[in-house]
């Protein structure tokens, strides 16, 4: 068990550095860094005390390595627009992001995995397919548009939700959060479900397949053969068994999420690290966007070690196989 | 003579699909006296299963009983609603399949999934107690050091240890009758004969019933009491195995006979029978064995011959209408 | 090549005599979003030709017209069937020439992750060790990242790399560039698996031995079996990239507001949802989902049809 989550961490930690790499690479070679920071007028001379300064003149090796000791410490550089620290700005961005992010993800669990149980074991009935319908569409529309559609809905027409921002926030500490006001709660509703229902219908999609599946195989006709009541059949022996993959797509929907929120930001006007980041992409702002990726790799990295260690949760043939290669 | 346990009158099963309805079981007749094995015999898709599985109220859908009786214990079966169906699974009719190493939800210990089923029909009896009888039945079908292997999950067990706990679960809230669908199929030939010894000598401490269904001859010759022959949905002939093995009047169960080994007659040649079952929507007008049969005439091409009685037993087959005697 | 082509076709008459061709028949669903797909790709095409009005004519527009409702709707006009946005455009036209912009950039951007991941996949298969695990481990970190971001991010680069001028110019070739290497992951995985199925059958080790280079060997014999899953994903893909397209446009980073796509429109449309004017953006929206929903259901029906174990 160790072993595994030492190789893991061992996996997450070269991920990153990768991904620090392409920062690093976009900050360095991507047009001229110094260009970047100071006016047209400024003399050779300047910029050449400029870039010894800036270490821009050291080898190779040595400037990554610096940029990564940076990094850790939450030393991500001046944003060329914004001309703040990009530490702070994306720290002020990100609890908007991070509450957003849960609640849609929330939104997608707690309705995708039971409508999916349900559309499973009653794939015949005419509500299930109606879930199935509407979860297609579900699929096929872009969130942008979703995001339109509810606001034309509920804020245009029947002006009960707001169609931007986040509501009234409490700062608590550093963290800004809207979950202590009414006006917060109402403000995160519509961008709530825009994100999160592609993963929902998702969810929902998997969830009836893997039913389904298990469904048909010998330990359910075992278990009812036993006389175990429906309700320990289904979702006893049945919907853990369709956990192992729910995990794993849960998992990477959450990393895809925190990234989608980009969109749902723009259509909400959301004040979250997306607009940032989409602010930065249309004016270049490079060292606002390679933290983003930084930052986005990370919970990317957090995500997939939280799901492989979930795994072992769930199946103890994955638990006993790791005993028994340790033994 | 006491009723029989189980009485099957009549038994017609059936599968509507896209291009027509196809009759898996059609028209079969048979009883189970208490602590009796019946062991039902015949190729793949001759119907064995899925009378074992309409028995025990499993068919897979779209498969239904459309017509005939089921009585256990004098009382009709095949039309209780879902609920009642479920309480006499496992309590009163207990089943085993044929896979032990799918039976089995590889997600929980073999403890768990015993304790769970003892609950389940005895809501008297507490954890430690439920407990306390998983350990007796492990211990009883033979599993060594059943206080270490009760907390193993399935994986952690071979093959013919998993089924001795397939065993040890049907046996759970010992029930009158045990449905047994090709027990030993599965699994090495070496442990075949141990695992129908264990399932024969604890029927009889039991005092259960089996309906052993296999494609074994040699299984039924050394296990069963009487022995029903299927061929395409319904019982070519049945009868006390002794009777059956030594004169067999229907000339398919000859050929069956013909196709086992027997010790000290190693000059004669195995014989086989021509051909293979026809396909559920190709069968036959007349006798469904007629093509294959080495003394087909004129008569069984054109009329089905419906059971006559026989010492002990009945045949479907016009020889014996006709001679009287066995072919 | 003419083993290779007359592979493909011996797989297409294989195809349209098979299951395929009855499932089709079969599903009215099926033909009904084959049908309103083929609208689309020819209303596109011609969209020249049929479009009531070309909307980027700057001479023929009045700014009068601008915010005509829907002809239905009060104040609407016949010249203006779905109504017109606020240069006087009309919708209708715009949502033509738009849909050939983004089926455009769609059917581009997916052409080029096919070739590059079959490629790819090709190479990584054939010739394995370690410039297999190079482009796989690449694979597997490109594929924990969303295609969105990914497209953002090589559009964030090259707008850096491009001054702003040429890149208005060069904003369509952008656009596919960056969506095509952020969907080439798909490809590039189910090719090398068929791969390296197939590389060892008897018939590839004997072309080896007979001295047939590997190049070679790879298009005449390796293709044409990766060409069934290559073309569902592709299908599939085509939703995706049409769906990238529109969302990459809406956010601004997409093509340029000259030459709109329906991605474009909406967002313009979007300014107005607030003063009532619904129909600048709905109805190119409309036009999008049902593009997307007919591509994806013609995905989901060959994938079916074409794997039936998947049944």
């Amino acid at each position: 068990m160790i072993a595994f989550v030492i190789r893991r961490l061992l996996q997450s930690i070269v991920v990153m550095l990768t991904v620090a790499f392409v920062a690093f690479f976009l900050f360095n070679f991507v047009g001229d860094p110094i260009n970047n920071m100071v006016g047209q007028d400024t003399s050779m001379a300047d910029r050449e005390r400029l870039r010894q300064d800036l270490g821009l003149n050291d080898p190779f090796p040595v400037r990554f390595a610096t940029f990564v000791g940076n990094a850790l410490q939450g030393k991500f550089g001046v944003s060329y627009r914004m001309a703040e620290p990009v530490g702070r700005l994306i720290a002020s961005r990100l609890p908007a992001t991070l509450e957003l992010s849960l609640m849609a993800a929330s939104f997608a669990l707690l309705v995708g995995i039971p409508m999916g149980v349900y559309t499973g074991l009653y794939p015949k009935r005419l509500s299930s397919r109606f879930f199935l319908t509407i979860s297609l569409i579900g699929i096929s529309l872009p969130t942008f548009l979703i995001g339109i559609l509810l606001i034309l809905v509920f804020a245009v027409l029947l002006g009960v939700l707001p169609s931007f921002g986040r509501g009234d926030v409490v700062k608590l500490g550093w963290w800004s959060t809207g979950f202590l006001t009414a006006s917060g709660w109402k403000a995160v509703v519509l961008p709530a479900i825009t994100l999160g229902l592609f993963q929902m219908t998702l969810i929902m999609r998997l969830v009836r397949s893997e039913m389904l599946e298990v469904m048909r195989t010998d330990y359910i006709k075992f278990a009812r053969a036993r006389g175990l009541t429906d309700r320990a059949v289904h979702f006893g022996h049945a919907l853990k068994n369709t956990l192992v993959p729910v995990i794993t797509i849960t998992g990477l929907q959450l990393g895809a999420i925190i990234a989608f929120a980009i969109v749902t930001e723009t259509v909400f006007q959301w004040p979250g690290m997306g607009l940032l980041f989409l602010q930065s992409v249309q004016f270049a702002d490079i060292p606002v966007m390679a933290t983003y990726l930084i930052l986005i790799a990370f919970f990317f990295v957090v995500i997939n070690l939280i799901v492989d260690l979930l795994y072992y949760v769930v199946d103890p043939r994955l638990r006993i196989d790791v005993q028994i290669r340790a033994n | 003579m006491a009723d029989p346990l189980l009485k099957v009158e009549d038994l017609k099963v059936e599968f509507p699909t896209r291009r027509g309805t196809l009759v898996a079981v059609d028209g079969v007749s048979l009883h189970i006296d208490p602590g009796e094995v019946l062991g039902v015999v015949g190729e793949s898709g001759a119907g064995k299963s899925m009378t074992g599985n309409a028995i025990i109220g499993l068919l897979e859908p779209p498969g239904r009983v459309a017509g005939g009786r089921i009585l256990f214990e004098g009382r009709r079966i095949d039309d209780l609603p879902y609920e009642e169906m479920r309480k006499i699974r496992g309590r009163h009719i207990g089943a085993i399949f044929q896979d032990p190493l799918t039976s089995l939800n590889p997600l929980y210990t073999v403890g768990r999934q015993l304790i769970e089923t003892i609950r389940t029909h005895d809501e008297a009896v507490g954890e430690t107690d439920a407990r306390t009888r998983a350990l007796g039945l492990l211990r009883e079908v033979g599993i060594p050091a059943a206080e270490a292997r009760i907390d193993h999950y399935p994986h952690q067990f071979s093959g013919g240890m998993r089924q001795r706990v397939v065993i040890a679960l049907a046996l759970c809230a010992n029930p009158r009758l045990i449905i047994a669908d090709e027990p030993t199929t599965a699994l090495d030939v070496s442990i075949q004969a141990q695992i129908i010894a264990l399932i024969k000598r604890l029927c009889r401490e039991h005092g259960t019933a089996v309906m052993l269904v296999t494609h074994d001859m040699g299984v039924i010759a050394e296990t069963a009491d009487r022995v029903a022959v299927m061929y395409s949905g319904r019982i070519a002939e049945i009868g006390p195995v002794r009777e059956v093995i030594k004169h067999p009047r229907h000339p398919y169960t000859v050929g069956l006979m013909g196709s086992i080994p027997k010790v000290g007659q190693r000059r004669e040649k195995l014989t086989q029978i021509e051909g293979t079952m026809p396909r559920l929507n190709a069968i036959p007008r007349g006798c469904a064995f007629n093509p294959r049969c080495p003394k087909v005439f004129a008569r069984c091409r054109e009329e089905r011959p419906d059971p006559r009685p026989t010492p002990g037993g009945a045949v479907a087959c016009w020889l014996n209408a006709a001679a009287g005697r066995p072919a | 090549m003419d083993t290779a082509v007359a592979r493909v076709a011996d797989w297409w008459r294989r195809v349209l005599a098979s299951d395929v061709l009855h499932s089709f028949r079969s599903s009215r669903l099926v033909m009904l979003s084959a049908a309103v797909a083929a609208i689309y790709f020819s209303g596109a095409m011609l969209a020249p030709w049929l479009a009531p009005q070309d909307p980027f004519d700057l001479a023929k527009l009045q700014l009068l017209d601008a915010f005509t409702p829907p002809v239905w709707m009060e104040g609407g006009e016949a010249r203006f069937p779905l109504g017109s946005d606020n240069q006087g455009r009309d919708v209708l036209s715009t949502i033509m020439f738009g849909s050939r912009v983004s089926l455009l950039v769609g059917v581009a951007s997916v052409l080029f992750a096919m070739l590059l991941g079959v490629t790819l996949g090709l190479i990584s298969g054939y010739v394995g060790g370690s410039v297999d695990a190079f482009i796989m481990r690449v694979a597997d970190i490109q594929l924990s990242f969303p295609a969105i971001l990914i497209a953002l991010l090589i559009d964030g680069m090259v707008r850096l790399a491009i001054p702003g001028s040429r890149h208005t110019e060069l904003a369509v070739l952008v656009l596919i560039l960056s969506i095509g290497l952020s969907f080439w992951v798909q490809y590039a995985r189910t090719v090398r698996g068929v791969t390296m199925v197939e590389k060892n059958k008897e018939y590839v080790l004997a072309a080896r031995v007979i001295g047939v280079p590997p190049a070679l060997i790879m298009l005449r014999h390796v293709l044409p079996n990766v060409m069934g899953p290559t073309l569902v994903i592709a299908t599939i893909n085509l939703a995706t990239a049409v769906i990238t397209e529109a969302t990459l446009s809406f956010l601004g980073v997409g093509v340029p507001p000259t030459q709109p796509s329906l991605g474009t429109l909406i967002r313009i449309g979007n300014d107005f949802l607030f003063s009532g004017e619904w129909w600048i953006t709905i109805f190119p929206g409309a036009a999008l989902a049902i593009l997307v929903l007919s591509v994806n259901l013609l995905g989901d029906w060959l994938r079916d049809a074409l794997n039936p174990k998947l049944r």
